[in-house]
């Protein structure tokens, strides 16, 4: 019989946990990844004139811009966090999902609805909101997966009760809680029920939930329990992690009217969004220090131990973007830097700089374990890091500095090809940035596969002589 | 266990209760408030002067406008040019009027196009500022038009006539109703300008 487990995440007993289905969910996580990537690339070549496919109406560069964010949020992070989730809740509560094959299912419509959604942007059916383009006919598709997900992860953790929860347990039970209310508010409210100014006020809201109450709390709640699994340490304080659990959970959901600052929406939601986003910084600190503080017990593991370089070069982007934050939301700052590159260079520094690096580290961690190997190469793993990392801090720095400029020349009321003319060089340099990334992942992808050749070769291997035992 | 460590804790105060608490006071009584001064709004009732000579009723004006604002959404207008001006920044010296909530309350902007970019520039008050072949030119090639754009062309919303000729198809003349709408009846005040390309 089944017993409830104390909340020690320990790397062995892998029964409740399905390895195939999480296998599958960071195999699409990369297959995303390329998409993303290919994307990014492709729409950057438009500003330097030099698109692959002009005149070519299902790849036109505003299709394929969408395709890139969509990629991005509904694929790649979706993807990666949703293999996570179905990792860490049977993992720490000791019980499977409510139903294996439901997984499979939800697994097989999910994707297929964001392959729908590629194929019906590119073929000229989006939806006309930000960061909910998904067509109007699939949103109900993805809103009900969603829902299977959480009804099938939240079942463990209920079972599990009696005993208190490591953190990571809150992050995600609150984040399973929040992702369809968040979807259904931000893509249906907008389109049926409040138009125009009404509806900003809404849409607003749904652009940063779908980052701040979905992104946020899986990759917390990861970081969590991955830190400590993979050092071999404890977690420097319980107490850290619930005052950053229960500020995220009271300043995320405020911070909506922040992405519309100076538009018609009334001027006192705009003010509470910009007390409420400065606020996060108690979440952010907490977090940052706990992470940090958990990683200073044996800084060395930064060189030795190759996931935990991931994690740590993460959480600095995450304290990076989230001091940017505090300064780019004042008024002043946005009379500035709204509408210009700085907020893309943003949106890149903690997409990808932050969680896709949490990501990335779960991967090199998880998929050698499941598979009873080590990673190919740790040398191919260590371009990908350091290109990455490179590429993404360029980005970062050159697209600042194209927002401020670019916000700028547009007040001092120079013709608007000015500052198009102006940003030429900081286009240029986004695009190599971007190479670069592109180049970094190509190894990761490639060291992936090669770990899973080797696998394969190991299993064959001692398939003949003698019955394979229990991978750990 | 304290409350907030529990599973009801969890679930119920962070879970649902601060999420809907958000919802309701930044997103719900901001967008019912907006809404109760400024009713919404259908579709322009009179096809305006300028545009009679393309549309002879209403009806047909109305569904190009919708047509042109479909083709805006698909093809990602809206994330290289924004809907609104601020009131910082010189924007209404740069645009026009600044921007009001009513103005967004028609049928027109369901959902709303504000727009968080500006690759090109604003075109919340686009409407007469280049006449009808500019727009048709400037959407084949913007390079036409503008040397130095980066802005894609559309090549598909074209026709080519049996003489060869290129000329704008339905869905390009939707477009251009579509954009000599935006910010239409508010072209006025822009000022003193230093002289724009």
């Amino acid at each position: 019989m089944e017993v409830a487990q104390a909340p020690s995440p320990s790397p062995t007993d892998n029964q409740p946990v399905d390895h195939a289905l999480v296998t599958a969910y960071f195999v699409a996580f990369l297959g995303y990844l390329i998409v993303t990537l290919l994307a990014g690339l492709s729409y950057s070549l438009q500003f330097l004139q030099k698109y692959p496919f002009p005149g070519v109406e299902l790849l036109s560069p505003g299709r394929v811009r969408m395709v890139h964010t969509m990629s991005v949020a509904y694929g790649m992070l979706a993807s990666g966090l949703f293999g996570i989730v179905s990792y860490i809740v049977p993992k720490l509560t000791g019980f499977p999902v409510l139903s294996r094959k439901l997984a499979w299912w939800l697994y097989g419509i999910y994707n297929a609805a964001v392959l729908a959604t590629v194929a019906m942007i590119l073929g000229g059916h989006a939806q006309g909101l930000e960061w909910a383009e998904t067509p109007k006919i699939l949103d109900p598709f993805i809103a009900l997966t969603v829902v299977g997900i959480v009804v099938n992860n939240i079942t463990p953790i209920w079972r599990a009760r009696a005993e208190p929860y490591y953190v990571s347990l809150w992050y995600i039970l609150a984040a399973l809680i929040w992702t369809p209310l968040v979807y259904v508010f931000g893509n249906f409210l907008p389109e049926y029920v409040f138009g125009g100014t009404a509806g900003a006020a809404i849409s607003s809201m749904y652009i940063h939930d779908l980052v701040g109450l979905f992104v946020t709390p899986l990759g917390i709640a990861s970081v969590y329990y991955l830190l400590p699994v993979a050092m071999r340490v404890p977690l420097y304080s319980h107490a850290l992690s619930i005052i950053g659990f229960w500020g995220l959970a009271f300043f995320y959901p405020l911070n909506s009217a922040h992405h519309y600052l100076y538009s018609p929406i009334p001027m006192w939601a705009q003010y509470a969004s910009i007390v409420a986003s400065i606020g996060v910084h108690v979440v952010v600190y907490t977090v940052v220090f706990n992470i940090f503080a958990t990683l200073a017990s044996d800084w060395k593991q930064l060189v030795t131990n190759f996931p935990v370089r991931w994690i740590f070069m993460g959480t600095l982007a995450y304290l990076i973007t989230c001091i940017q934050c505090a300064v780019q939301v004042t008024l002043a700052a946005q009379e500035i830097i709204h509408f210009t590159d700085w907020v893309v260079g943003h949106a890149h520094f903690v997409l990808f700089g932050t969680f896709t690096f949490w990501i990335t580290a779960w991967v090199y961690w998880l998929l050698p374990r499941i598979w009873g190997t080590p990673i190919y190469s740790l040398s191919l793993g260590r371009w990908h890091f350091w290109l990455a990392t490179l590429g993404i801090c360029i980005m970062q720095i050159d697209l600042l500095a194209a927002g401020v400029m670019q916000g700028y020349l547009w007040k001092s009321l120079a013709p608007f090809i000015d500052s198009v003319r102006a940003s030429m060089p900081f286009w240029w340099t986004r695009t190599f940035s971007g190479i670069l990334i592109l180049v970094g992942e190509s190894c990761f992808i490639l060291n992936i596969y090669l770990t899973w050749q080797a696998s394969r070769e190991r299993r064959a291997a001692a398939a003949n002589l003698q019955p394979s035992g229990a991978t750990s | 266990m304290k409350i907030i460590e529990k599973f009801s804790g969890v679930f119920l105060i962070a879970g649902l209760f601060l999420l809907l608490g958000a919802m309701l006071s930044l997103g719900i009584v901001p967008a019912m408030m907006v809404d109760r001064v400024h009713p919404q709004q259908g579709l322009p009732l009179e096809v305006p002067e300028d545009q009679r000579i393309h549309y002879a009723s209403a009806k047909e004006y109305q569904a190009a406008l919708l047509l042109g604002r479909d083709i805006y959404v698909a093809e990602g207008c809206w994330h290289c040019h924004s809907q609104y001006v601020r009131p910082v920044a010189n924007e209404n010296l740069q645009y026009g009027p600044v921007s009001t909530p009513g103005e967004y309350q028609t049928a027109l902007h369901r959902p709303q196009l504000l727009g968080t970019r500006r690759v090109g520039p604003d075109l919340s008050r686009e409407a007469g500022k280049k006449s009808d072949d500019w727009h048709y030119a400037h959407l084949y090639d913007p390079r036409f038009t503008v040397p130095d754009s980066v802005m894609p062309g559309y090549p598909w919303l074209f026709e080519r006539n049996a003489d060869g000729q290129i000329l704008p198809g339905p869905k390009a003349k939707a477009l251009v109703a579509y954009l000599q709408n935006l910010g239409r009846g508010m072209e006025t005040d822009v000022g003193d300008l230093p002289p724009r390309e």
